[in-house]
């Protein structure tokens, strides 16, 4: 969904284009590039065309405020970035008078005041939840998904053709709404990219009602012409522009350009998307995703920060974050780097440091990584520096159970390791997140808000900025909607 | 290709088992009656474990919580800080208890439908009725399919 981000990025592991590109991708080589390309069904005459449909919810973090707080409806509503930055999603409304994603809050202060704008910090656990909801409900009608994002997920519908997909997707937009509180719009398609296409126009055309079939030839044809070759899936602004000097503005004109041509400029991902347009699908549906080869948390502080202390416990919670996700994943990690920085926007000294560590046997220990971040700190930091970003990065992760020791190595300590980590895990699946925690994490949450309840403390200077946000409705008791 | 960035935090990874109402509690259910005596031996024996979900909710991703504020249904049993369990996805029948919006607020009421007429009814004479017409913003949330009350 929208781009501009959250807590910790974790660098995929791989794109989906890159990733999986069945037998389509070397099979197309050997189709002629004769124009108009061949029709869809005349290629895959051994197996069915598969169909794709791409559901995706409208303003899903906007649509989820105003599920629990119905006089947002009809009014521009915003939510902004961590750190209540910029723009990350915006409704109908505030899209009409103006509002782009990315926009910084602290340059619409006045568009925000006339139109009384109704601007929400971002609050992940509500999002998170509503997602999972979508998903749910959205499984109840295929039986093979793959959640491509918070609010997007493709949708093998490819023993429906015999149905009236329109009207099924439909249903489908009927059900989530009802179930949910979420709208959303469904693009279908002989491939994912042909399905994003189709999606994307749904939306624009306020006629469809939501949903747009684009397995038919004529309206993929209507439709691509139409259709920027800068918002086809996959095309950045670097591609476009190179697409552009090849004279290919529009999707149609990408589809039916000269495929080793396209390949020769934009690589075998190229190559790809431009078969995908002309209905020849290369990018399977993943159901399960890998795990990923490395994870990142790292953050923007919501002041700046001064202290070793204060960026020890920092940084102790995005190693607590970070080893959470290596132990979901069941890998252990051999490589922590540990990053702090300066605002580079910002006159005054600039610093940027990182260090280190390798583990000789792999570990998943939230108390042995923060022992050793704690370590690499005290060398790399630096008096009279504004910090305003540090982070962590755990690499080389190999499967936990795999782990190999030497003849230093504690293996008792390490199994000591892996029970208390269970436990501790185990503690805080039931009882809520950080219930248990690092004492090097220190005493506040990690995102406090306004309505958090354990608001007694104050915030210490690294967390996040979150002044606007809302209860968390779904997920703690405490936060309840009220209601007479 | 899509390098339109995933978002890892929340994005649930696994498609197969989103779990929207995470609030499993197991009790141990005995498979006896309960005397106030000497316990029979047979009590040792623990059939099974007990999901207060599985009683109380049909359809967990359309299932929401909502804490009651007012008095206005007191009638029905439905006390002031008491536990509303709503289903999104059932439609409501002539006399639910309904979690709906009118005009831009929640209100829980009794949703009584009748010659095509809708009316919203208190379960409490100092309460007003609220009769659905022309123009109101009007829509059933859910619902409301059980009262939680704490009887402490």
């Amino acid at each position: 969904m929208h781009k501009c981000h959250p807590q910790s990025q974790v660098s995929p592991a791989h794109s989906p284009c890159v990733a999986s590109a069945p037998t389509s991708a070397q099979d197309a080589s050997h189709i002629s590039n004769a124009m108009p390309a061949p029709d869809a069904s005349s290629i895959s005459n051994l197996a069915p065309t598969p169909i794709f449909a791409l559901v995706d919810g409208n303003s899903f973090y906007c649509s989820c405020e105003r599920v629990f707080n119905p006089s947002l409806i009809n009014q521009p509503v915003i939510v902004l970035s961590n750190n209540d930055g910029c723009v990350i999603s915006r409704t109908d409304e505030a899209k009409a008078i103006g509002i782009k994603m990315g926009d910084p809050l602290h340059l619409i202060g006045d568009i925000i005041r006339r139109h009384r704008v109704r601007v929400y910090s971002s609050n992940y656990a509500l999002y998170g939840d509503m997602s999972a909801r979508m998903m749910t409900t959205l499984a109840q009608f295929t039986p093979e998904l793959e959640v491509y994002s918070i609010d997007e997920a493709f949708l093998s519908l490819d023993g429906f053709a015999n149905r009236d997909l329109a009207d099924y997707a439909r249903e489908i937009r009927r059900v989530v709404r009802r179930d949910t509180g979420i709208p959303t719009a469904i693009g279908i398609g002989p491939t994912k990219v042909l399905a994003k296409v189709a999606n994307r126009a749904a939306k624009k055309n306020k006629r469809s009602g939501g949903v747009l079939n684009l397995c038919d030839r004529a309206a993929q044809d209507s439709v691509l012409a139409e259709f920027a070759a800068a918002d086809v899936w996959g095309i950045g602004a670097r591609s476009a522009a190179k697409l552009a000097r090849m004279g290919v503005t529009t999707a149609l004109q990408l589809r039916d350009a000269d495929v080793d041509a396209v390949q020769k400029l934009l690589t075998i991902v190229g190559r790809r998307i431009v078969l995908e347009l002309r209905g020849q699908s290369c990018l399977a549906l993943e159901m399960v995703q890998e795990d990923r080869k490395q994870i990142v948390s790292s953050k923007s502080f919501g002041r700046p920060v001064y202290t070793l202390d204060d960026l020890k416990e920092a940084v102790a919670n995005y190693v607590t974050r970070a080893c959470e996700k290596l132990r979901r994943q069941k890998s252990a990690c051999h490589t922590l780097s540990v990053f702090v920085q300066t605002n580079r926007f910002k006159d005054g000294p600039q610093y940027y440091n990182s260090g280190t560590i390798t583990f000789g046997a792999g570990t998943a220990s939230t108390v042995r990584m923060i022992a050793a971040t704690s370590g690499v700190l005290e060398t790399i930091f630096r008096d009279g520096i504004e910090y305003k970003k540090a982070g962590v990065i755990l690499s080389d992760l190999r499967p936990a159970i795999a782990v190999e020791f030497s003849l230093f190595d504690d293996q008792r300590q390490h199994s000591q390791d892996i029970k208390a980590m269970k436990v501790m895990d185990a503690i805080n699946a039931r009882m809520g997140r950080d219930t248990l925690k690092v004492g090097a994490c220190g005493n506040a949450s990690a995102n406090t808000s306004a309505s958090s309840g354990a608001a007694n403390t104050p915030a210490p200077a690294w967390t996040m900025k979150a002044a606007m946000r809302t209860p968390c409705y779904t997920t703690r008791w405490q936060d309840l909607l009220q209601v007479g | 290709m899509p390098s339109k960035s995933r978002n890892d935090i929340v994005a649930p990874t696994r498609a197969a088992k989103p779990r929207a109402v995470k609030t499993n509690v197991h009790l141990p259910f005995f498979g006896c009656s309960v005397s106030c005596g000497f316990p029979s031996p047979a009590d040792d024996y623990i059939e099974k474990k007990l999901d207060l979900n599985e009683y109380l909710i049909d359809k967990p991703a359309a299932t929401f919580f909502v804490r009651v504020s007012g008095d206005s249904m007191i009638g029905a049993g439905i006390h002031p800080d008491d536990l509303l369990i709503v289903d999104r996805s059932k439609e409501p029948k002539n006399k639910s208890i309904v979690l709906a919006i009118v005009n831009g607020d929640f209100t829980v009421k009794r949703y009584m439908c009748r010659g095509g007429k809708i009316i919203l009814k208190a379960e409490n004479p100092a309460h007003a009725d609220i009769a659905i017409v022309d123009g109101m913003q009007f829509e059933v949330v859910g619902v409301c399919t059980n009262v939680i009350h704490n009887l402490k």
